[in-house]
């Protein structure tokens, strides 16, 4: 009854235009920031520009390791497609590593490695999907999120990851780690989301 | 009282402290959208001219591109649903909630939830609804109402948090450390995302070419929130529709700038459908609700262009009435001069009790400038202000302008008055010699009258060069 009652309305309302507003025409390139995209190796215009927005870009595994101890962040999930790459040297290491994601146990995981779908190197945002992603709950419920990222699928600018989106049901950017401004319009980051943002080049 | 206006009344009550939070969280969000702007682009506003073109186009062929969009997310396993009303809206997501045995649920940010008040309703019938944004948290813990909207709690400082959060035993001590107070909801919400049951969202817009709808947030609440559960629920206003996904370039440009200064929000959820087979986590069901709730209504009228509003907040921040008076003086769901506009004429029963509200504006045209949509509230502001005097809504506050016509129209009687009004200078207010004109200045601080100064000025200088 609300749908018929909704599109009759919405005739009755467009229907009497004396003139309708045409699709424009516009080029892409418009909405591209120039200076966000200064450089030409798009993993190097992307650490620029997710390290900005308080992201940490990662060239090797012995850096994350380094990282994970430092700051005390020893037990974790990794996807078991990257078990062999990442996940068995971050176990030889001393650390905690888990390839299995118990939902019971959703607080015991410090870290959560996952494959990202790709990358923005214009924003400086890591890119899942339904597809790559083993578990959503792994790449989110830790205090660090480790993305990892294949060099061929970083993409230049905003619009070609429009472009790249295929059919996967759930597509998430992440932009940085979890934040707040909302106290006092002061910013606090790991609200309900990771706290640390890793993009790992692989 | 006679002769002030609901919303002037407020203005003058507000606390100290409410105001100066109100004026320095709006202000840097000025400050900040406009360096980020002009970083990035050399000429934002042609990018704007674009995206209220966009947005016309659309509105203008709504019907196609609505069941565009319902025929793109029926395809895609989600469940569409269609509401006229606020009433129709808050019965068809509870029988959706009923019809999958749902009693507690978290719910991320949403102005379409606000506008309907969905959680009260919720919660009356027995489903624990959960506000998982940080700023909605404390406005429902507090039963106050959102004053921005994309900061909700820009009129309270941390000290009022805290006590809150102490109140409602979300912390056993008060502390007023930002970080702690972070912290703690942090706690707080993850044990209820994983018992909830479902999760209801807004949508920031949806694409008509495949369905997908964005979401985007900066605390991660709505990516949480649907995460652990089998059912999501998305309540859109149905001027959210854009016609293909790669506009949505054009838009997430905009959107985040505007709102708080970043490029992107940290997260930009896609969706489109319940989760994929391999995937573990995520909605098995999903129902999109789309909305009018008078925005047909407002599409018909003369004030249309509002409907291309993304809900920014950029015309709050910049609005030196909505900076003096909060938010919560427009008295609806929407403040400052969006919802100067849109209150009125989408609460339309209510338009003699919310007729104040487009008065409420010295015009200066700021609230155009910084539109993400090139909206041109100070004509609409004027539209509605006609709109009101047509309809004959008796105005609080107002003088009468007829004694002031006739002493413009008279050249010798507009002497005589520039003369008189020097003499007003000396003169306390209560003799002004007409009661609401005693009331207005009541309220108002006018700068020294120089009467008859200029045409002195201008006589002397015609003088001198004949």
């Amino acid at each position: 009854m609300s749908r018929a009652a909704i599109f009759a309305k919405i005739e009755s309302a467009t229907s009497v235009l004396k003139t309708k507003v045409p699709y424009p025409d516009y080029d892409m390139s418009l909405v591209h920031s120039a200076p966000k995209l200064e450089g030409t190796d798009l993993w190097e215009i992307f650490s620029r520009n997710f390290s900005a927005v308080n992201g940490k870009p990662m060239n090797s595994v012995e850096q994350l390791i380094d990282f994970l101890k430092t700051n005390n962040q020893l037990r974790g999930y990794c996807d078991p497609a990257l078990y062999d790459s990442i996940g068995g040297a971050l176990a030889a290491a001393g650390l905690t590593v888990e390839t299995e994601y118990d939902r019971e146990r959703f607080e015991d995981y410090q870290f959560g490695i996952t494959r990202a779908t790709g990358a923005i190197a214009e924003s400086g945002s890591v890119i899942l999907d339904d597809y790559k992603t083993s578990h959503r709950l792994a790449a989110l419920s830790p205090w660090v999120h480790v993305a990892v990222v294949e060099r061929s699928e970083i993409h230049r600018t905003i619009p070609d990851a429009i472009a790249a989106f295929g059919d996967s049901p759930n597509i998430i950017w992440c932009t940085g780690p979890s934040k707040t401004a909302d106290v006092e319009g002061i910013l606090i980051e790991g609200v309900h989301g990771p706290g640390e943002q890793i993009a790992l080049l692989r | 009282m006679i002769g002030i206006q609901p919303i002037d009344q407020y203005a003058r009550d507000i606390s100290d402290e409410k105001q100066h939070s109100v004026i320095d969280g709006s202000s840097a969000g000025t400050e900040k959208r406009y360096y980020v702007l002009h970083k990035d682009y050399p000429d934002p506003d042609k990018l704007r001219k674009l995206a209220a073109s966009i947005k016309d186009h659309t509105l203008n062929h709504l019907g196609d591109y609505l069941a565009k969009a319902e025929k793109s997310l029926t395809e895609r396993g989600v469940k569409v649903h269609f509401a006229s009303t606020d009433e129709d809206a808050r019965q068809t997501i509870l029988s959706i909630l009923r019809g999958h045995g749902v009693s507690q649920l978290t719910k991320s940010k949403s102005m379409a939830a606000e506008e309907i008040h969905l959680n009260p309703f919720l919660i009356e019938n027995g489903v624990e609804c959960l506000e998982s944004d940080l700023g909605e948290f404390i406005i429902q813990l507090d039963g106050d109402e959102p004053s921005h909207i994309v900061k909700p709690i820009i009129h309270k400082n941390r000290r009022e948090i805290a006590r809150t959060f102490q109140r409602e035993g979300v912390a056993t001590d008060y502390n007023d450390d930002p970080e702690t107070i972070t912290r703690r909801a942090r706690v707080h919400f993850r044990k209820k995302y994983m018992e909830a049951q479902a999760v209801i969202t807004g949508a920031n817009f949806v694409c008509a070419d495949t369905g997908r709808m964005v979401l985007a947030t900066n605390e991660g609440n709505s990516r949480f929130g649907m995460a652990p559960v089998p059912v999501h629920i998305a309540l859109v206003g149905i001027e959210k529709i854009i016609p293909e996904q790669k506009d949505l370039a054009v838009f997430l440009n905009l959107l985040g700038r505007s709102a708080t200064g970043q490029q992107l929000t940290v997260y930009t959820e896609f969706i489109n459908g319940p989760r994929s087979a391999n995937q573990p986590d995520g909605p098995d069901h999903m129902h999109v609700v789309f909305m009018d709730n008078g925005r047909t209504d407002v599409l018909a009228s003369n004030c249309k262009e509002i409907l291309r509003c993304i809900r920014c907040g950029a015309c709050q921040n910049v609005c030196p009435v909505y900076r003096q008076a909060s938010g919560h003086a427009y008295r609806s769901t929407y403040g400052g001069p969006i919802g100067a506009v849109l209150s009125p004429i989408l609460f339309g029963k209510r338009f003699p009790e919310l007729a104040d509200l487009p008065k409420a504006s010295s015009l200066c045209g700021a609230c155009n400038e910084v539109c993400p949509v090139d909206i041109p509230i100070p004509d609409l502001l004027l539209r509605l202000r006609d709109k009101a005097k047509r309809e004959e809504i008796p105005s609080a506050g107002a003088i009468p302008m007829s004694p002031f016509a006739h002493l413009a129209t008279s050249p010798s009687l507009w002497r005589t008055a520039m003369t008189m009004s020097k003499a007003m200078n000396h003169l306390p207010i209560q003799v002004a010699p007409i009661k609401p004109l005693q009331d207005w200045l009541g309220q108002r601080t006018l700068p020294e009258s120089h009467g008859g100064d200029f045409r002195k000025w201008m006589k002397n200088r015609k003088n001198a060069s004949g």
